[in-house]
């Protein structure tokens, strides 16, 4: 995008002058208005996001002594947040997210890939419809609905003797093919307008001067989708990262995920005073999740070079 | 008889033996590709549907009983069951249209206004993103908790009350569209980039349109498809919301189906299936509304129709005013 900008601000910019002086002056007025614009969005993200975010970031570095009423800085609620089994929670989390993110990218890519070179406008209309609703079809429902089909009496379990195999719903595997279930939609969304962008000409030049069709993947089909996979693959690393509700209707404990212990100490299951661990934790998801953002934003300034 | 029979057969075997030929090398380049796609969008397929069935077989089943709808029927009668799906609703409803309101007029100015807001926009939308709905959740819960502590004597206590309204809680507005915001900014965002917003504003104010026109005539028609993409996701995520609803202490939908599945197991597992069916009903009804007016074009068509034909027609305007805006509108319509 900034590579962009210099080329397409500067054009009508050094044109005004040149041209007639009307639109030179419309174009000097716009500025202000367009910043008015954007205006309400701010104020709401300052008020809704910045002031939770603030009151987060507070209680977890500050402890407050209830007798002498004082706020002091402390590293007490992090350094406890990343020990023991809040440890193992975090890193259960950050393992399941990554390996359910890149097994949806490849195969979210193969589905988009298929719909888009399909010709039947129908065809996609309808898949691109269940993704939208499968996508968001995380959470509560999809729990119960894998817990009566893959559960320990679900139907399939039952009719393939999954059990008598080894299969276990309520564990790591489990919990990756649930995940599977919204992330590889979400991936067909996020993809198919970058694969929509990959012009059927650049693949017609290639071939006629003669690459292959391996050779027009490697050398110009991934480099243009990368930063588009990579933001995607980003965007499902986070929604694994953050989901809750699925994980705490099906396996309770019995997987380490942050989400759930950040739940259990919020709705005081374990001990009294836990609310600052808390806050520590989830300002420890924060980061992580802010340290893959800080990968993927350069990314989408890249792919939007090609993809316009 | 016998004379007819060999007579009459090679004509009819002849034409497939001589058409045959002709299909063969045309076929195979055509079809390596469809086989391709269509092992993909069968285990894909395979894959998406069978929870579904098996679901629905599960609560429709019941060992040693045979088949019973009774897990169905119970539902409208169960405690709860409206009040909740009814709250669900309308908290979405306001969600998508603050999060629209926000978010258009925003990108909109983005592609007007100076390129630095671009970027300030776009980390705005995307940080919820960074901070998961967890997280979110502590965060408010510790914002609420200042209400009564420290502000129980000020009339800022009343907008915390108010805020909190068990029949209509404001604060699940405000949480979700911020939930919504990275969403609502991918959909737009990505409308917006098919269509080249300040040569269409250049010909549209060009051609005496007001401010207020332009926006309502001519970017919103050019992101239909996209407004109700946005839509969609939000909707759906409002109505499958558990986390932040639960642990602030309301109950809309998602919260209501786990209070019943303590005690009636198929019944959680049929309302699941039918919330998922409602979403899809919904959605349905969305994007006719979304494609309203260009019906005979199939869904896919309209995000890229318009894109495509519109800003042919408007370039030569805005090359007239300026010959350098004509190279860049030109090579990203193609």
């Amino acid at each position: 995008m900034t590579v962009l900008h210099p080329s397409a601000a500067p054009g009508p910019g050094a044109a005004a002058p040149t041209g007639r002086k009307a639109a030179g002056r419309t174009r000097r007025r716009r500025p202000p208005r367009a910043w008015l614009g954007a205006l309400p969005l701010l104020v709401f993200a300052g008020l809704c996001f910045g002031l939770p975010a603030g009151a987060l970031l507070y209680g977890a570095l500050t402890r407050t002594d209830p007798a002498a009423g004082t706020t002091e800085l402390t590293g007490e609620h992090l350094s406890r947040s990343l020990q023991g089994p809040y440890l193992t929670s975090l890193t259960g989390s950050v393992q399941l997210s990554a390996l359910t993110a890149a097994l949806a990218t490849v195969l979210g890519v193969l589905i988009a890939q298929a719909v888009v070179t399909s010709r039947r406008g129908a065809l996609r209309g309808a898949v691109l419809t269940a993704s939208g609703v499968l996508a968001n079809f995380g959470g509560i429902p999809l729990a119960f609905a894998f817990v009566a089909t893959l559960g320990i009496s679900g139907v399939v379990t039952e009719i393939g003797h999954l059990d008598a195999l080894g299969w276990n719903l309520y564990s790591f595997t489990g919990l990756t093919v649930i995940y599977l279930y919204f992330l590889i939609p979400l991936m067909v969304l996020v993809v198919v307008p970058a694969l929509d962008g990959l012009r059927p000409q650049w693949r017609e030049a290639a071939l006629n001067t003669g690459a292959t069709t391996w050779q027009f993947w490697r050398h110009v089909g991934l480099p243009v989708l990368a930063p588009s996979l990579l933001g995607g693959f980003v965007l499902l690393f986070g929604s694994a990262f953050a989901a809750h509700a699925t994980a705490a209707a099906l396996v309770g404990g019995s997987v380490p995920l942050v989400t759930l212990k950040i739940a259990d100490a919020l709705s005081g299951n374990v001990l009294v005073g836990q609310e600052n661990v808390a806050l520590a934790l989830s300002l420890d998801m924060i980061v992580i999740a802010g340290l893959v953002m800080a990968v993927y934003l350069p990314l989408q300034r890249r792919s939007s070079r090609w993809l316009r | 008889m016998a004379a007819l029979t060999p007579v009459s057969r090679p004509p009819v075997s002849g034409p497939p033996v001589s058409t045959a030929p002709v299909a063969a090398p045309v076929k195979p380049a055509r079809r390596r590709p469809r086989y391709w796609r269509g092992a993909v969008l069968t285990v894909a397929g395979l894959y998406f549907l069978t929870p579904l069935v098996s679901s629905f077989v599960f609560t429709v089943h019941v060992p040693n009983q045979g088949v019973t709808f009774a897990a169905y029927s119970g539902i409208l009668s169960a405690d709860g069951f409206t009040e909740s799906l009814f709250l669900s609703l309308s908290l979405a409803c306001a969600t998508i249209a603050l999060a629209l309101l926000l978010v258009v007029p925003a990108l909109v100015a983005v592609r007007l206004g100076p390129p630095r807001l671009r970027a300030v926009v776009e980390i705005v939308c995307m940080l919820p993103l960074v901070v998961p709905p967890i997280a979110l959740v502590t965060g408010i819960a510790t914002v609420l908790r200042w209400g009564p502590d420290h502000f129980s004597r000020t009339p800022l206590y009343q907008t915390f009350l108010a805020v909190q309204n068990e029949s209509f809680p404001v604060v699940l507005v405000l949480a979700y569209t911020v939930l919504a915001l990275p969403f609502v900014h991918r959909s737009l965002d990505a409308g917006l980039r098919a269509v080249d917003v300040p040569t269409l504003v250049e010909a549209a104010r060009n051609c005496g349109a007001g401010r207020l026109y332009v926006i309502l005539r001519v970017i919103l028609p050019n992101l239909r498809s996209s407004l109700a993409g946005a839509s969609f996701l939000t909707l759906a995520l409002v109505l499958g919301e558990y986390t932040v609803a639960s642990l602030l202490g309301f109950r809309p939908f998602a919260v209501w189906i786990v209070s019943v599945s303590g005690a009636e197991a198929r019944m959680s597992v049929a309302v699941s299936l039918l919330s998922l069916l409602i979403t899809w009903a919904l959605l349905l009804v969305l994007s006719r509304a979304g494609t309203g007016s260009s019906a005979a074009v199939p869904a896919a068509g309209p995000s890229t129709a318009p894109a495509a034909t519109t800003p042919a027609a408007s370039a030569p305007a805005a090359s007239a005013g300026g010959p350098s805006t004509a190279p860049t509108a030109v090579p990203g319509k193609e």
